[in-house]
């Protein structure tokens, strides 16, 4: 079908979807005045009943714990999905780029955008760590910690050092800390089964409201979360860097 | 206007929508979908809302606050969760696509038109 056919086509169905669309803007009840019990429910009984302060990281880590499994193994699969895609064709063996590439790459880098990212670097981390930590209390988890503690190494690459971002966050290194990540989330839910009632059941004291110790297992959840996020995320982009240099080596 | 939040999702939806059939570029067509994506953030949060509520954070407010909805929330984080995942997929398809055809146009995609 022509370009022409084509954008003529999603004219009529577009402008037919969005009044569509607008028309059911009527029925709705109106906006601000949501009534879910279940959410209700959750508000009244979760700080009581795991000491966690942070009603979403609660839901997430203790009530819907199972659901956060299913998550954290969508992303291990559809990571493991990018790097077979773009591993197709490259080598088995894993050998450095050439020295030229990586003088090539982000050569504009000037000294300011070096200096900033240098100081990026540990205010990323310590940012990183402080959200895994304190999930339970302020807003933050795993899946945040983990995007967070990803880009520190990433500004290393902005500082114009790719070949020091792969001494820093190596492939073999990177994998390990998904895979880790995955698993230690899984071993955690077995000690629910075997210390307490169901797989995933909270098992350990539930410690003070507010400290940084409480919630039960929902700061191990977190970090184990954070983990599997951080490898996700580098391996990710180290897939995608590497393709970019492969084309710029000419071999694509 | 107290169905802005949901008209704006409409909004967003149809317009992402426009993005993926209108590119002419893959990678274009893959940021398009993330529009498409966000509409629905706007609408879980829309519908969580509730008037006069605090975030559900209760380190230093009293627990009896009258608080959002959090469960509509945790929904926007698998969202984003699987948004992420789905995105990084469908970029590496195309830079399998642009190795094969030597091009991210999709109407020059030739093998899927013959």
């Amino acid at each position: 079908m022509s370009r022409r056919g084509r954008l003529l086509l999603f004219g009529c169905a577009g402008s037919g979807l969005l009044a569509v669309l607008v028309i059911g803007l009527h029925g709705l009840p109106p906006f601000g005045d949501f009534h879910g019990a279940y959410g209700l429910l959750v508000d009244r009984l979760e700080p009581g009943r795991r000491h966690a302060t942070d009603i979403v990281t609660a839901l997430n880590f203790d009530l819907r714990a199972f659901d956060t499994l299913g998550e954290e193994f969508i992303l291990f699969a559809s990571v493991t999905g990018v790097a077979l895609l773009l591993r197709h064709l490259r080598d088995e063996e894993d050998e450095p780029p050439r020295r030229s590439v990586d003088d090539h790459r982000f050569a504009g880098a000037s000294d300011a955008l070096r200096l900033l990212s240098l100081i990026l670097i540990p205010l990323l981390v310590s940012l990183g760590v402080y959200l895994a930590l304190h999930g339970a209390l302020t807003p933050g988890g795993g899946f945040q910690a983990g995007v967070v503690l990803a880009a520190g190494p990433l500004a290393i690459l902005l500082a114009g050092r790719y070949l020091a971002l792969k001494r820093v966050a190596p492939h073999w290194a990177v994998e390990a800390l998904d895979g880790i990540g995955a698993l230690a989330y899984a071993a955690i839910g077995l000690g629910g089964l075997i210390f307490a009632s169901a797989y995933l059941e909270n098992f350990l004291p539930l410690g003070t409201s507010g400290h940084l110790l409480s919630g039960g297992m929902m700061p191990l959840n977190s970090i184990a979360v954070g983990l599997e996020v951080t490898g996700a995320f580098l391996l990710t982009w180290t897939e995608f860097l590497d393709q970019d240099l492969l084309v710029a080596r000419g071999e694509l | 206007m107290a169905f802005a939040p949901f008209a704006a999702a409409a909004w967003l939806f149809v317009i992402g929508l426009y993005g993926v059939v209108s590119s002419q570029n893959l990678v274009r067509t893959v940021l398009s979908l993330t529009v498409v994506q966000s509409s629905t953030y706007l609408v879980l949060l829309g519908v969580g809302y509730r008037h006069a509520a605090k975030a559900p954070i209760v380190a230093d407010i009293p627990t009896t606050s009258r608080l959002v909805d959090p469960v509509t929330q945790v929904l926007v984080l698998t969202d984003v969760v699987i948004e992420a995942t789905v995105i990084a997929l469908l970029l590496a398809l195309v830079v399998q696509a642009h190795k094969r055809f030597g091009t991210v146009d999709p109407a020059k995609l030739r093998a899927l038109r013959d």
